[in-house]
């Protein structure tokens, strides 16, 4: 098991400091400098563009900058805003909480839904269940996102005024949780929505595979009650490539986060990163990509040690 | 039957059209698809539709028999620009699969076939593609080199390689030990012509089941690029960027008929794009039992 994890773990690094490698230089691909941005002004002397050029170290080429920013970076600093003048890392960080939130609850929301829906509709093809699974697995994977955002918001908070259309906090001041898990509820599911094809139709597939089994018919053949056979023989041998599945997906939640709090006003990474991007700000696309890819990075080691509980073979392998 | 086993190859494409039509929901989606690119390549000539020229009568008008779907802020006909969308998105959407075939199959072939460090390189290169996510570096890409309709379309087709290159990757692996491919290479054949002859036919099935799939993500991709403005930029119409203005909470309140039709024809487009890839899996699955 341990041995099994340093792998992962050691192709995760290498994996967190490529994608740093690849943003940094796709972003600086860009025809135009950052400074075309700051310097609105025409009369902005060539001296002095230079003098700012080289106190952000603008003037050097690409692969000492990104060493430079990596260096800094790893002791903790990422520079300041070129748009707000802030820190980076206070930019972030006050946003980290509002997505994290959002992509778990809106993950645990849709296995709550596609699990049972799964088991079911494997354990009883061509039902009511069956029909149901794959009629949200189609429209899941059918509908983008920002639709299904625009279709929630008109019915739900024009129609009928029953969920807020934007932001965590409504103006009256109080920052209660109910508040705040009343305004995720819109955004939470127009995210899980994306999610639930992949799910109910992993979940239904490995299901359908693992029912053939002869632990199930030994399980059956002992006198063990259905219930039993299903969520504790089978189940727990299903789950283990929809934990694979789920892996793979958390770049895509966080791609869909983008998005949903686009849309949603909801006060992320996402939207700062679209903000970022749309003023060329590199700092903070640097910053909230270091910590995307974090968070992809922590993602996978976590579904790596779960899928390790729940297979023994792979603790001893 | 027995003259079905005797000329092998015809009768394998007579099955594989058998499994096909046996699906309901895969001829539902060709016919939707087949009726919808009749729709965009010929509607504009015999309806003499215009998306650009300005209506002033018409700023923000809602349906009438002159402007069906009403118009949009600027006096632009909607249905005529539902119609001019359908063939940029529709567009975007094919060319970019293609783009993201043509860039990840011979990566992974590369791969797959002569292993050592290009296989290292090539792979860990796609693992590191696929664990971030692509909407935010094409988000980053289109800002870099601007929104043109070429860019983006560029853009979405180049970082798709990563899922091809794996397919045809994992694909080759198991070819590449195959009888045939050691017969090949016993009689002299070259490294190019044991790929071009050999494994690439025999692991193209699962390129063009993904390829389907593909064109419908990269339209939804293309959309919510557009959707967001950074996609391709009005005055070209794509359904996108028709959405965007949904975002004005406004018109999408008070002018349903501005954004919902579009949405809806967005939804039916990527649907019967999946079901034709379902059906065409089917198709090609020679284990499956008609």
């Amino acid at each position: 098991m341990g041995k099994y994890i340093t792998r992962r773990l050691m192709i995760g690094i290498v994996t967190f400091f490529g994608i740093t490698v690849l943003v940094y230089f796709l972003s600086s691909l860009a025809p135009g400098t950052p400074l075309e941005m700051l310097f609105m002004d025409p009369n902005a002397s060539k001296e002095s563009v230079q003098q700012v050029q080289a106190r952000l170290g603008l003037d050097q080429p690409v692969y000492m900058q990104y060493l430079h920013w990596l260096g800094q970076m790893l002791q903790g600093n990422m520079g300041k805003s070129y748009r707000t003048g802030h820190l980076v890392w206070a930019d972030i960080s006050e946003r980290i909480g509002p997505t994290l939130l959002l992509t778990m609850s809106s993950l645990v929301f849709s296995l709550i839904i596609t699990v049972p829906l799964g088991i079911m509709s494997a354990y009883k093809p061509y039902s009511v269940w069956d029909y149901v699974s794959s009629g949200i697995s189609f429209i899941g994977a059918a509908i983008p996102n920002f639709f299904a955002g625009l279709v929630l918001i008109y019915l739900f908070s024009v129609r009928i005024r029953l969920f807020p259309s934007s932001g965590m906090y409504d103006a009256s001041g109080s920052r209660s949780i109910g508040m705040m898990l009343y305004h995720m509820f819109l955004p939470m599911l127009v995210l899980s929505l994306q999610q639930m094809g992949g799910l109910i139709r992993q979940m239904r597939g490995s299901m359908l595979e693992v029912l053939q089994d002869d632990y199930v018919r030994t399980a059956r053949a002992k006198g063990c009650l259905e219930p039993r056979v299903l969520i504790h023989h089978a189940m727990r041998n299903a789950f283990a490539p929809v934990l694979t599945r789920i892996g793979s997906m958390i770049p895509f939640l966080v791609g869909g986060a983008v998005v949903t709090e686009q849309i949603f006003a909801w006060p992320g990474l996402g939207s700062l990163m679209v903000l970022a991007i749309n003023s060329r700000d590199y700092p903070v696309i640097m910053g909230v990509t270091v910590f995307i890819a974090l968070a992809v990075l922590i993602g996978n080691t976590i579904v790596d040690l779960l899928y390790g509980l729940l297979d023994p073979r792979i603790r001893y392998n | 039957m027995k003259e079905d086993k005797i000329n092998g190859r015809s009768s394998y494409l007579r099955d594989v059209g058998k499994r096909f039509f046996a699906h309901k929901l895969a001829l539902f989606g060709l016919i939707m698809l087949i009726l919808e690119i009749g729709i965009v390549l010929f509607l504009p000539a015999i309806l003499h539709l215009d998306p650009y020229s300005m209506d002033i009568m018409a700023f923000g008008a809602a349906p009438s028999p002159k402007h069906l779907l009403g118009c949009d802020d600027t006096g632009r006909d909607l249905f005529a620009r539902i119609v001019y969308g359908g063939r940029v998105s529709l567009t975007v959407g094919l060319c970019s699969a293609v783009i993201s075939v043509l860039v990840g199959v011979p990566l992974g072939l590369l791969a797959g076939y002569f292993r050592g460090p290009i296989e290292t390189v090539i792979m860990r290169c796609a693992d590191i593609f696929m664990s971030f996510p692509s909407m935010i570096l094409i988000l980053v890409l289109a800002s870099v080199f601007g929104q043109s309709l070429f860019t983006v379309t560029m853009v979405i087709g180049v970082l798709g390689w990563p899922e091809f290159a794996r397919l045809i990757y994992s694909s080759v692996l198991s070819v590449r030990e195959k009888d045939y491919v050691e017969s090949a290479r016993a009689i002299g054949a070259k490294d190019k012509e044991i790929i071009v002859r050999y494994i690439l036919p025999n692991s193209f099935s699962p390129v063009i089941i993904a390829f389907t799939f593909r064109t419908a993500q990269a339209i939804i991709t293309e959309s919510a690029l557009s959707f967001l403005g950074m996609g391709v930029q009005p005055p070209t119409a794509s359904w996108g960027n028709i959405l965007y203005y949904a975002q004005s909470i406004s018109i999408l309140a008070n002018r349903p008929w501005a954004w919902l039709p579009t949405g809806i024809v967005l939804v039916i487009t990527v649907l019967s794009i999946n079901f034709l890839g379902d059906g065409i899996r089917d198709a090609l699955d020679t284990k499956m039992v008609i």
